[in-house]
């Protein structure tokens, strides 16, 4: 705790890089915009067969390769591949880093701008600016177009990737064939407002934090930003999860009698929470965790239409694939059932299934076979239509 | 109570609902596909908009899809049929008759259709006004509890009746409401609902020749199949 850890290496991302910038729901601008992003598969000569992957929040373009800094396997290996449900051979995927991410989009941790798009040589840190779902969304739209698709197949994500293809099909219907929202809900309820700021808190408690400047020292506010995915970390498993895994188990080497102490873990489910904590900062920046868990904080797709989600979809013209995972607590089944009637009364063409799975929220990256399945029939019925 | 097949939702080790029609006697508009769901087939015109209530895996959806050029949707309570549905390309959602119909908008469809489900819903009388809110047509097809051998082995034994269709006991059964055939056409007369057409078939499959006679109909028609409009009223 008391020695200082570093900022993670950078590393040399693939990006589009926009000079006339974005401008944001907030009012502000930013420019020049820089979108990094990953593809898989190859577009056709129709450019029919594009599929946009969106990234949960601390997820990052680097879906189905390993990863630079970590070396892990893509977060949705599962999934994208070669004979998978979004099948490479097939589609052409795309998946880019959020904006207000780290891993070489603009976010809090690229070099801040002025307003004619001038280097200020600092970090944005936390003058970076509020961004929405939407804001995210249109930067994605700028890498889109810059590939030169009019037009996507489908767009897919989970949980917040899941608010993005929401995001997309409400304020871009002419160009999402098909949506594939996630485990997902059409907005953040307070629970899971409370859960973030439980780990925004742990992130301004840490000293190293500096007010949000701790750059200047060199440092990075380890402590808090891991207590943070710990608590987060929990939230995305179940009861049931935790308890197959770890169940009640002492940690067999350090405690071989389970003897009493406070004073290092005791649990299994202990280690597995630090580690998780301790990994997760080697790779994500604490002031792109703020920024984005404010993004999903804010998104209410309903909000801004006199509270009728329905109106959100009223005439769209996209097909939608909603499933919802049945241990998951953080966006319950309730929540997608919410976005399937408002379809419904927008007289939307929908498919969705609750899949039973004893994971949580976290089932949407595993091995779920009757998910996979259903997706991957999806997505092949949206392309069979489409000619692709 | 014995138990018909509620469409496709309660009866796992018999897809199908009943054992396919002995013999070549009716036309088959799709092989494979279950008599009372080739017969609201043929009652479809094409391009026609179609919301099918209970529709277990989807073999009618695909069909209209496929034959008709139908956009056709689904509603389909068990998940694995529905998982199943949607894993076909198909447009299902998985919810029930009784809590999700309420969601769609007026005149949504040209055409909604309930097979072998609405003696298992909680409200019937409910679920159609829902039908034909959402619909300006309603198929509806359902075992009929009037059908002799039901009253003969009820008259004799004076226990719940167990034949084919009815094959549940009565502490089992997901048919909450079985009704007969005359029972329909006066829920339908109670509600202001224009029958358009409909038919019954016997135990063989075979169309039933009754169609002036609901009264014969209801003694010797096993299946009911209605189709409704909503009234001018």
């Amino acid at each position: 705790m008391s020695a200082p850890v570093a900022p993670f290496p950078q590393v040399d991302h693939q990006r589009a890089v926009f000079a006339d910038g974005l401008a944001l729901d907030c009012g502000m601008a930013i420019a020049p915009l820089a979108v990094a992003y990953r593809t898989y598969g190859r577009l056709n000569a129709a450019r029919s067969n594009a599929v946009l992957v969106c990234h949960a929040l601390t997820g990052d373009q680097y879906v189905a390769e390993p990863h630079p800094l970590t070396g892990k396997p893509g977060w949705w290996e599962s999934v994208v591949g070669p004979g998978k449900p979004l099948d490479t051979d097939r589609y052409f995927l795309i998946c880019a880093n959020v904006l207000g991410g780290c891993m070489g989009s603009t976010g809090p941790q690229e070099e801040m701008t002025d307003a004619a798009g001038r280097g200020l040589g600092r970090p944005w840190g936390t003058d970076f600016p509020n961004i929405t779902i939407r804001d995210m969304v249109r930067a994605q739209k700028r890498l889109v177009e810059h590939l030169g698709i009019a037009r996507l197949l489908a767009v897919v994500g989970g949980s917040m990737g899941g608010m993005q293809a929401l995001e997309w099909a409400a304020t871009f219907p002419e160009t999402v064939f098909a949506a594939a929202p996630i485990a997902t809900a059409a907005y953040h309820s307070a629970q899971n407002i409370a859960f973030h700021e439980v780990g925004r808190a742990a992130i301004h408690a840490d000293p190293a934090w500096q007010g949000g400047r701790y750059w200047e020292a060199g440092g990075v506010p380890a402590q808090g930003l891991s207590v943070a995915r710990m608590v987060a970390h929990i939230t995305y498993l179940s009861e049931q999860a935790l308890t197959r895994k770890f169940g009640r188990r002492l940690r067999g080497d350090t405690n071989p009698r389970g003897a009493l102490t406070f004073l290092e873990d005791v649990f299994e489910v202990e280690s597995y929470l630090r580690h998780q904590g301790s990994t997760f900062v080697r790779r994500f920046d604490a002031n792109s965790y703020l920024t984005i868990t404010r993004a999903m904080d804010y998104f209410d797709l309903a909000a801004e239409r006199g509270g009728d989600l329905a109106a959100a979809f009223r005439g769209t013209p996209t097909r939608f694939f909603v499933a919802s995972f049945s241990s998951d607590w953080l966006f319950p089944t309730a929540e997608s059932r919410a976005i399937v009637r408002a379809l419904n009364a927008a007289a939307a063409n929908v498919s969705f299934v609750e899949i039973t799975s004893d994971k949580g929220h976290d089932a949407f990256l595993l091995d779920e076979p009757d998910f996979h399945r259903a997706l991957g029939g999806f997505l092949a019925g949206c392309a069979d239509r489409l000619g692709v | 109570m014995p138990e018909a097949p509620t469409d496709h939702r309660h009866d796992g080790d018999r897809p199908g609902g009943r054992p396919a029609p002995r013999g070549g006697e009716i036309t088959y508009v799709a092989k494979n596909m279950r008599l009372d769901l080739r017969l609201i087939a043929e009652m479809v015109p094409p391009g026609a908009t179609v919301l099918d209530i209970g529709c277990g895996d989807g073999t009618l959806l695909a069909h209209l899809s496929a034959e008709k050029g139908a956009d056709a949707r689904g509603i389909e309570i068990d998940m694995a049929q529905a998982t199943q549905a949607v894993a076909a390309g198909l447009a299902v959602i998985q919810g029930d008759a009784d809590h999700d119909l309420a969601f769609y908008p007026d005149g949504a469809f040209d055409y909604v259709v309930l097979s072998r489900t609405l003696q298992a819903v909680e409200r019937p009388r409910e679920v159609l006004r829902q039908m034909l809110r959402i619909g300006r047509h309603a198929i509806v097809s359902f075992p009929n509890f009037g059908h002799w051998l039901l009253r003969w082995q009820l008259l004799s034994k004076g226990r719940m009746p167990v034949t084919e269709t009815w094959h549940r006991e009565w502490y089992e059964t997901p048919n909450i409401h079985p009704c007969t055939i005359r029972d329909f056409f006066d829920l339908c007369r109670l509600e202001g609902y224009e029958v358009v057409r409909w038919l019954a078939v016997d135990d063989r499959g075979l169309k039933a020749p009754w169609t002036r006679s609901p009264r014969l109909a209801n003694l010797f028609g096993e299946q009911a199949l209605f189709l409704l409009r909503r009234g001018r009223r």
